[in-house]
């Protein structure tokens, strides 16, 4: 094993388990950056079209060596096309890939020696046990991690006997990011390691990804939870209708907005749109189910100009709430929808 | 890392695990043939021949007559009303219908070979008893050599029909599941070599050729004394070639469909006409010489060719090599073609 790793109790220590809304935007590692970063993953120009859909329409990107790469958007985006060409399991119609130096064609077992990957549901024959199946995906690669240890730090022990269409949703992910973490990569490809999953089984492999990163593995990882993204990712590239339309790391994105808070409240009778717009510090309004959100600079001068105009008009406040802005926020700024369509 | 294990060790010990985790797969392997083999077996046990059932229209002289068609081991005679008479030869319930008078009258089809039968016998027992004497003198020595029953001629059939079932079943069912389910995807995405994969999906099928090929055989032999007059070592080579050639059509329907159902189709499309033509429950010479070529060049035909040569005749390695000849013919073609056209995803 060339990668120390924490002992499994740190992942079930109570701090993990804390609610996910009270943590903050953890801000990207601050590791001593090369001036110029290796690239480990760069493509130009990709497009894939299915039939008449346009999937992927012209993305660019690249991610660094060593730092955890999110897409971010929501379902349709393109994020699972973009990232399967990344992976060399899908053709683009055009464009260029270049992953670890190499282009997909020649030559691919030797790179896929380097890659881990999960996909957005990973199929695992269901009659092989956890364990059998984590030594058949170990025998693919020249150099990997002990089977019984990937199983431990995935919390899969209990389940190292038991068939794989017997496991739950979320030991079946997890199951598929043993799988990507066996043959010991240096990058690894994620799609959507999250969706559906309970909160705890999303707390173990937000740890999982976080230590890879931390022993210097790269990640490239989709996603539609803008939390997911904001915790893990050193940077995010915003995609939508197959194209990149916001690029940065987390802090940067949601600086973009010139708004650090967004307040959102409900009166009787509503005040009108035009009211809103003029009050000291808000940079935007949007509609948001019953309530009016705002984005402002400042809490402080934004809340009390918001309340006196309340009081000016006579309503009465029905609702009040604040909240720092997120990679959501972002994601509605630039495209006026939310990420997930409830 | 120096403990790696074997890729291809592995991917045949998870298909083999696989498929003993499928109670339905090591049915139709193991117990249906057997199954199959004690049925027929039964059914067409040696016992002495069924007499020809006729009937005799009452009337003068019926009863003199009756006695002596009732002393022929062939016949079985009954009496009746000339209505009922007629109503059980056009039923079939009667192979000869007799009137006693001048002249006698036989009545019958004489495309039914029983019929032709009873005719000759009750003509013989008739004029025997009227007081004919025989020409010459004739002694029958019945035979019944083991080798030429049924039973003989079914156990290399069923070897043949399972090691087909089986190639093509366990290739075809397993790599168009894979695909489907898109187990194969998740594989190609790993540095896996794609002739590992294939060869372990042989491999896997072939664990099972040895227990397959002894408990048909050995069943045969013990519950129907079916003994195999060749080389034992012949059969293992001539069963793995059968093998071996049935795995290659299996990969073959397996090489593009998209779905079990269009693996089934396709491979009870290959099945069936071999079932019927090659020799399984009967002889493949009963079609007609016309469609012979064709018939001869499949490779079940071919193969329980060589089977039956081994086991009931005894037959030379180089006869049964020029059979083996067009099973492995078929085995490349399929392996070749499979390869070239194989859908990874």
């Amino acid at each position: 094993m060339t990668r120390s790793l924490e002992s499994l109790e740190s992942h079930r220590s109570p701090q993990s388990l804390a609610p996910l809304e009270s943590s903050p935007a953890t801000s990207p590692q601050t590791m001593a950056a090369p001036a110029a970063p290796e690239v480990a993953v760069r493509c130009r120009g990709l497009v894939k079209r299915y039939g008449e859909v346009v999937a992927v329409d012209g993305l660019d990107l690249e991610v660094r060596r060593g730092e955890c790469f999110g897409l971010l958007g929501p379902n349709g985006a393109g994020k699972t096309t973009t990232l399967e060409i990344l992976e060399g399991l899908t053709v683009p119609d055009a464009g260029e890939v270049e992953v670890l130096g190499f282009a997909w064609g020649k030559g691919n077992q030797a790179l896929r020696q380097r890659l881990g990957l999960a996909l957005q549901e990973t199929q695992l024959s269901p009659k092989l046990t956890v364990l059998e199946t984590l030594r058949l995906f170990r025998s693919f690669y020249i150099r990997g991690r002990r089977p019984e240890e990937v199983m431990r730090r995935l919390a899969l022990d209990e389940k190292r006997d038991a068939p794989v269409g017997k496991l739950s949703g979320g030991q079946k992910q997890r199951l598929a990011v043993a799988c990507a973490l066996v043959g010991d990569p240096e990058l690894l490809f994620l799609d959507e390691p999250t969706t559906g999953l309970d909160p705890q089984s999303r707390l173990q492999l937000w740890e999982q990804v976080t230590d890879f990163r931390g022993a210097g593995g790269t990640v490239a990882l989709t996603t539609h939870y803008m939390e997911e993204a904001e915790r893990l990712c050193d940077r995010v590239a915003i995609v939508d209708h197959g194209r990149v339309i916001a690029l940065g790391t987390p802090a940067e994105l949601i600086a973009s907005l010139h708004a650090a808070d967004v307040v959102e409240f409900a009166s009787e009778p509503e005040l009108p749109r035009e009211s809103l717009l003029h009050l000291e510090g808000v940079r935007e309004v949007r509609r948001r189910g019953a309530n009016w959100s705002l984005a402002v600079g400042s809490l402080i001068a934004g809340v009390p100009a918001l309340l006196a105009a309340v009081e000016r008009s006579g309503a009465r406040l029905v609702h009040l709430s604040t909240h720092r802005a997120t990679l959501e926020d972002v994601f509605v700024a630039l495209t006026g929808r939310a990420l997930r369509e409830e | 890392m120096s403990d790696r294990p074997s890729p291809l060790w592995q991917l045949t010990l998870s298909r083999f695990r696989e498929f003993v985790r499928e109670p339905e797969a090591l049915f139709w392997v193991f117990a249906f043939p057997l199954l199959l083999a004690v049925a027929l077996g039964l059914a067409f046990r040696d016992k002495a021949p069924d007499r020809i059932p006729i009937g005799l229209v009452a009337g003068a002289g019926a009863d003199r007559a009756a006695a002596a068609l009732g002393r022929s081991p062939v016949l079985m005679v009954r009496t009746m009303s000339p209505g009922e008479a007629r109503e059980a030869l056009r039923t079939g319930k009667i192979s000869l219908l007799i009137e006693s008078g001048t002249p006698w009258i036989f009545q019958f089809d004489q495309t039914r070979p029983d019929s032709r039968i009873a005719r000759l016998e009750a003509e013989d027992a008739l004029q025997r008893a009227a007081g004919r004497h025989d020409a010459i003198a004739i002694r029958s020595d019945l035979v019944t050599e083991k080798g030429s029953r049924y039973i003989d001629f079914l156990i290399p059939g069923l070897v043949g029909m399972n090691l087909m079932g089986t190639g093509i079943w366990s290739l075809a069912f397993g790599i168009t599941t894979a695909r489907q389910k898109q187990l194969l995807k998740r594989l190609v995405a790993t540095p896996m070599r794609r002739s590992h994969y294939l060869l372990a999906q042989v491999l896997g099928r072939l664990v099972f050729l040895l227990p397959e090929i002894v408990i048909l055989v050995g069943v045969g032999w013990l519950v129907f004394g079916v003994a195999v007059r060749g080389s034992l070592w012949l059969l293992l080579v001539t069963s793995l070639v059968g093998a071996m050639t049935f795995c290659g059509l299996g990969l073959l329907i397996a090489s593009r469909a998209r779905t079990i159902e269009g693996a089934s189709g396709l491979a009870n499309l290959v099945m069936l006409p071999m079932w019927l033509l090659s020799g399984v429950f009967f002889s493949s010479e009963r079609f007609p010489e016309r469609v012979q070529p064709v018939v001869r060049a499949l490779p079940l035909t071919a193969l329980n060719d060589a089977l039956r040569g081994v086991i009931t005749e005894g037959w030379s390695p180089a006869a049964v090599a020029a059979k083996l000849a067009i099973v492995a013919a078929w085995g490349l073609a399929s392996f070749l073609v499979a390869l070239r056209i194989f859908r990874w995803r």
